[in-house]
């Protein structure tokens, strides 16, 4: 493990109690729907019951009492009627097309809940009905296409010379972020013809844009404040500019405050999803598994628009060919439209689909080849100057071998694959353990950060500093994590640290809180700036107490001129803010020299570092019934540095049992385009009965231009459980089931 | 919607004499405040009789075996140990607490402890399992292996229907609109086993759930009774399987007739939390092992 | 109807709707949000609060059965100001991400930890299983809870019976 040069004399390193704990555990913290709002009045949605079609009239029941319920029509749209994002193709409020079921036609607003039921049912929208198209294989219109090649000119060659062609096509389905508070915002009409937004939500500034342009208005007219906010996993990443949108227009028509707050089958019929993914391996592989070549075909669905899409599909292609050294490869990797809900931001966006696909060909590698999976993957594991398949040569912080290492030593791997794989006694359960490797590039992809032109930064108070930064808090630990960077930064007990709310109209935009880039690139900057005010304060404070400038430092909230103590951090801070007034630093995030990415040809450093995780797991399998139950986790992951360790097993814990829930239990139906599951009784996460103790274990190969090394961490989790629980599988049974879920049916199919 | 909370049989039974239309009983609202909230299919109902309190319905208490049913002209069932009576708001956790059931009739306490989590089995009861009668409830495949009966009271007064008689059709009971379920009477005899398979380890719907009772006396089956939940629109009582096991030697014959016997019995379907294929072959599979637990 | 009942140890009065589910009594009539609605049917936990001794979960509880009960919320739990040793253990212990499923988490560990049952892996997991939470993973939870049952258990606040039937009871 190497060390940096700064040095964390303070808070980052350690689990300080997270700072919002006391409000979470007591019931204080106020969540979206605890909040009220003078005059408010609720919002509900009238949404299409069919996939496809053409509005031909909406119509008000002329014998409903319609006093009091407002009631708005794309016709409303002040601006334009789109959801902006990447492509301007989702509307508002659908006009004339219908591309999706429960797509958003009319929204009523009224003050009383029932009422409004009643209303809604008093909506009548003619549709002429069109044929959707359901099946991604057969879709013809296309979001996004992408095609990697490395040395594909030696592919001809490789697979002529393989010892072994291995090939496998892996499907996976739909997911549901199921964070535990469903979607809700709430509108307020301002007296300048602007609006402000409450909600619970990742990207304050996603919305912030959406809304400037749906309702014609100033960004000074707009404020989006993000509430404490239940779960997001990348559900609340784009989705509530939508939902933003449509409380934003009711309360523009009505001059009231609305609220409009999902129950759970609305949430889970008519929110964004995981990508279905189909990935299809061809693989040129030696006798000792050396990897020599691969063609790898994804296809994706992007349900109705497309959102996310190109950015889900070109993170899944950029990690398709695993954690692995690939002589040659072709990657290709299209997201294609159907008449679903659209698809959109889940936690891994775009990797558990494919790293399930190559870890699940992997085991197929070495089943086929008689190779033990734990060798295969050692002997192929990319390592520090290895090319990935864009070209990136990984220069630091590359830690695929040591996670393995870890996570072979925690789980007792050795022992159990030999004694699990023994004849059993005849009774009907087997046990088996598999493992898997992951790597998942931090921050955003390619010119992502470039363009974003993050930033963020701190502000001096009496006793510490704010912070400033649009981050989002959404339970991974953001408020603390800050805190902790610039406490250190700035040379003070954490404590004296405050981060601000995340609002639109008082603090700089530092990017969606999403890409594993919280800490990383905003934490990063806001260490920065919080070294700079403490520079600018000790140049300050020398002036104030006669000592040389180079000498003075803070540390522990004393400013100090090498032995000599000069003043507490509060005096020196009130000094500073009589005489001279606020004072605050925001930086902007680079990227470290020499990053360069072509986003043309798609060749270059797609990311400027890895995270790598290793894991293990190990099942029962009850053979009368292919129930499949997972006895035990070991997941290490490699994040540079842990600021916050407690957090960061926490992210690895919770990653690890959504992942299980991907892998066995969660699996959402549609009939007609129509989610059929929208329900906590009938779309299936993991109980803590369900879910198995975990052990995460956190390695640390420091990234040099992280702050104090760290790295990303929140989805890394989520992508090795899935494949490792494939392999356990595998071990128990014999079956290899290229699919998730891995259900009981399933299981049974494949073993008779 | 109008709610009536009575506090006593005979108060109960004023409102059902009237027999308002839509009438709905609430128990301790697991399945009815679900569905009321749910918005599903509630343009029925128009009347909530909230027996919540019914102190009536209480109470587990063991019959002697020299006890009759409640009807000098209804055959007593084969009673040995004597006969367990369980109040219509016995709770999933009263059950599971019960030093009687726990010892006279342990598979139902065991069963309730995989109904729901904790906090639906402090609310949910037998009577609202068993008069909701949905075929994936969870104590009725037992109930009906074990031969139990329901005690039915109203305005007109008291009957009993045996556990295979009462599910009529898809959540159809033989109840009159204006009897409420009073009762659930288990005869202690031989040995009840179950297994449910469910869809998680807790909070989970069955797929299929196998029950079988027995006595075994030397090396044969008698008593032998099969009931099934989630593989037909009604708790199922599986006579073809019962006939290939009854009086028989537990022998790989026997147990080959018996899973066929089964297959016969039962039809189940494709839905979301299964597909017919697998019930059908993990009902069979249950049913062996059971069988074979219950071998002296 | 007039409802009168104890909740977190006042004496309260509302005039609700027979049939209002005690989630929304609480939250909207008597100001009491820490309980929250996930799914309204009883699946997630998140409104649990104990009736009675009780373990419940208040979106299936209609008022017309809280008449004269006694309810505790998670804002019962502990005194203004003070945290229980189970709060205190989630917060210290990193039991709380989000916090959402938080309070019902809590009304429910604190059944459990004034149970005194063996605070074992399988006994938590199995006390929690309808509380569910999509951030942790559930390990620090029953960690908190395991390090909460093992200290002083504190003032008594829920008095709910004893938990589910110990393993090995049955056939």
């Amino acid at each position: 493990m190497k060390h940096l040069d700064e040095d964390s004399q303070g808070a980052v390193g350690r689990s300080p109690p997270r700072r919002d704990g006391a409000a979470k555990v007591t019931g204080r913290a106020k969540y979206l729907d605890d909040l009220t709002f003078p005059g408010q009045l609720w919002g509900r949605t009238v949404r299409s019951t069919v996939a496809r079609g053409r509005i031909k009239s909406i119509e008000f029941d002329p014998a409903f009492d319609w006093t009091g319920i407002v009631r708005v029509t794309a016709a409303d749209i002040p601006g334009e009627n789109v959801v902006a994002l990447i492509v301007d193709d989702q509307p508002c409020l659908a006009a004339g097309e219908i591309r999706h079921a429960e797509e958003p036609i009319a929204l009523l607003a009224g003050d009383d809940r029932e009422r409004l039921e009643e209303a809604l049912r008093h909506v009548r929208v003619e549709v002429e009905a069109l044929d959707p198209v359901l099946d991604p294989l057969a879709s013809q219109k296309e979001f996004k296409k992408y095609r990697i090649e490395h040395h594909a000119e030696a592919l001809p060659e490789a697979f002529a010379k393989a010892y072994r062609i291995v090939e496998g096509t892996y499907r996976v389905r739909h997911q549901e972020q199921m964070y535990i508070e469903p979607n809700a915002v709430a509108a307020l009409p301002r007296p300048d013809g602007g609006v402000t937004i409450h909600g619970s939500l990742q990207c304050p500034f996603y919305v912030h844009r959406a809304l400037q342009r749906l309702l014609k208005l100033d960004e000074s007219q707009i404020a989006v404040i993000q509430t404490v906010t239940g779960g997001g996993f990348g559900g609340k990443e784009d989705y509530p500019s939508v939902i933003a949108g449509h409380a934003a227009l009711l309360a523009r028509k009505s001059g009231r405050p609305v609220k409009m707050v999902y129950k759970r089958d609305e949430d889970v019929a008519a929110t964004t999803k995981r990508h279905p993914a189909v990935v299809k391996h061809r693989t040129a592989v030696a006798e000792d598994g050396t990897l020599l070549g691969c063609e790898i075909d994804i296809v994706m669905d992007g349900g109705a628009y497309c959102t996310l899409s190109p950015v889900v599909a070109s993170r899944g292609v950029l990690h398709a060919g695993g954690p692995y050294r690939w002589p040659a490869a072709r990657i290709d990797c299209r997201v294609v439209a159907t008449n679903t809900p659209p698809n959109g931001a889940f936690r891994g966006f775009g990797v558990p689909q494919t790293m399930f696909a190559i870890e699940a060909h992997m085991e197929r590698i070495a089943a086929e080849l008689r190779l033990d999976p734990l060798e295969l993957r050692r002997r192929n594991a990319l390592d520090l100057g290895d090319v990935t398949p864009t070209g990136q040569e990984l220069n630091w912080s590359v830690a695929a071998h040591e996670v393995l290492d870890a996570a072979v030593a925690r789980s007792d791997w050795h022992r159990k694959r030999e004694e699990y794989a023994r004849p059993g006694d005849g009774g009907s359960k087997r046990r088996g353990i598999g493992i898997s490797l992951a790597h998942h590039g931090a921050g955003f992809t390619g010119s992502g950060e470039v363009k974003l032109k993050a930033r963020a930064g701190v502000e001096l108070t009496e006793r510490g500093c704010r912070v400033l930064a649009i981050s989002t808090e959404i339970g991974q630990g953001t408020e603390t994590i800050f805190a902790q960077m610039a406490a250190d930064g700035l040379g003070v007990p954490v404590d004296a640290v405050e981060v601000g709310v995340p609002d639109t109209s008082r603090m700089p935009d530092s990017g969606p809180t999403v890409a594993s880039r919280t800490c990383m690139v905003v934490g990063g900057t806001i260490a920065s700036a919080a070294r700079a005010l403490q520079a600018a304060l000790a140049g300050y404070a020398a002036e104030r107490y006669a000592a040389k400038a180079q000498t003075v430092a803070c540390r522990g909230g004393i400013f100090t001129a090498g032995d000599r103590a000069l003043a507490p951090f509060e005096v020196v801070a009130r000094q500073y803010l009589d005489e001279r007034g606020p004072l605050r630093f925001i930086e902007q995030y680079t990227h470290p020299p020499g990053i360069e990415w072509n986003e043309e040809s798609y060749r270059g450093d797609a990311y400027p570092c890895y995270a790598w995780a290793a894991t293990v797991v190990e099942v029962e399998v009850d053979l009368d019934t292919c129930e499949v139950q997972v006895l035990r986790v070991t997941q290490a992951c490699d994040v540079g540095r842990a600021i916050h360790p407690v957090l960061a097993a926490g992210q690895i814990e919770g990653g690890t049992v959504q992942a299980l829930g991907y892998a066995l239990l969660e699996e959402q139906f549609y009939k007609d385009g129509r989610v059929v599951n929208t329900r906590l009784q009938n779309y299936l996460i993991p109980t803590s009965l369900d879910a198995p103790p975990i052990d995460a274990v956190l390695v640390e190969d420091p990234y040099p231009h992280g702050p104090y090394g760290a790295k990303g961490l929140g989805e890394l989790p989520m992508d090795g459980p899935a494949p490792a629980v494939l392999a356990a599988v595998l071990h128990a049974t014999g079956a290899l089931v290229p699919e998730l879920p891995i259900t009981p049916e399933r299981l049974m199919e494949r073993l008779r | 919607m109008n709610v009536t909370s009575v506090r006593s049989l005979a108060e109960a039974y004023g409102v059902l004499a009237r027999k308002p239309p839509g009438l709905r009983v609430l128990a301790g609202g697991t399945d009815l405040m679900v569905q009321i909230n749910a918005r599903v299919g509630i343009e029925g109902i128009r009347h909530v009789l909230d027996i919540w309190r019914l102190g009536e319905l209480r109470g587990i208490t063991l019959a002697s075996a020299s006890g009759s049913g409640p009807s000098p002209a209804e055959p007593a069932p084969p009673l040995r140990d004597g006969m367990l009576r369980l109040g219509a708001l016995t709770t999933y956790s009263e059950l599971m607490r019960s030093p009687l059931v726990r010892e006279k009739l342990p598979a139902l306490a065991l069963v309730s402890r995989e109904v729901g989590a904790w906090a639906i089995q402090n609310r949910g009861t037998i009577g609202g399992n068993v008069c909701n009668a949905s075929p994936a409830g969870d104590t009725l495949p037992l109930l009906i292996a074990a031969d139990a009966r329901f005690v039915l009271g109203g305005p007109r007064g008291e009957r009993t229907v045996a556990a295979d008689a009462f599910f009529v059709g898809y959540r159809k009971t033989a109840m009159d609109a204006d009897e409420l379920l009073l009762r659930v009477d288990v005869p202690v005899l031989g040995r009840l086993v179950y297994r449910k398979v469910g869809t998680r380890r807790a909070q989970s719907i069955s797929k299929t759930l196998i029950a079988v009772r027995a006595r075994a006396r030397e090396g044969l089956l008698f008593d032998v009774r099969v009931g099934a939940g989630c593989v037909a629109p009604v708790p199922l009582r599986c006579r073809t399987a019962e006939a290939a096991l009854e009086g028989k030697a537990l022998d790989e014959a026997a147990l080959a007739a018996a899973r066929a016997g089964l297959d016969a019995d039962i039809v189940p379907i494709d839905d979301v939390r299964s597909t017919a294929v697998y019930r059908r072959r993990v009902s069979g599979i249950v049913l062996e092992r059971l069988v074979r637990s219950l071998s002296p | 109807m007039k409802l009168a009942l104890t909740v977190n140890g006042q004496a309260r009065g509302v005039d609700v709707p027979p049939l209002k589910r005690l989630l929304d009594v609480l939250r909207e009539d008597l100001g009491l949000t820490g309980a929250k609605e996930g799914c309204g049917e009883g699946e997630c936990g998140a409104c649990s609060v104990v009736v009675d001794g009780q373990l419940v979960n208040s979106c299936l509880v209609p008022a017309c059965q809280v008449e004269g009960s006694s309810v505790l919320t998670v804002e019962g739990i502990a005194p203004a100001g003070k945290l229980s040793p189970v709060q205190r253990a989630f917060v210290e212990r990193g039991g709380a991400q989000c916090g959402i499923c938080t309070p019902g988490m809590i009304v429910a560990a604190q059944c459990f930890v004034e149970a005194r049952a063996a605070a074992t892996d399988a006994a938590v997991r199995e006390a929690l299983a309808g509380n569910l939470c999509r951030c942790t993973g559930y390990q620090k939870i029953i960690e908190s809870v395991q390090i909460a049952a093992a200290g002083d258990p504190g003032d008594a606040v829920a008095r709910c019976g004893p938990v589910q039937m110990p393993p090995g009871a049955g056939p």
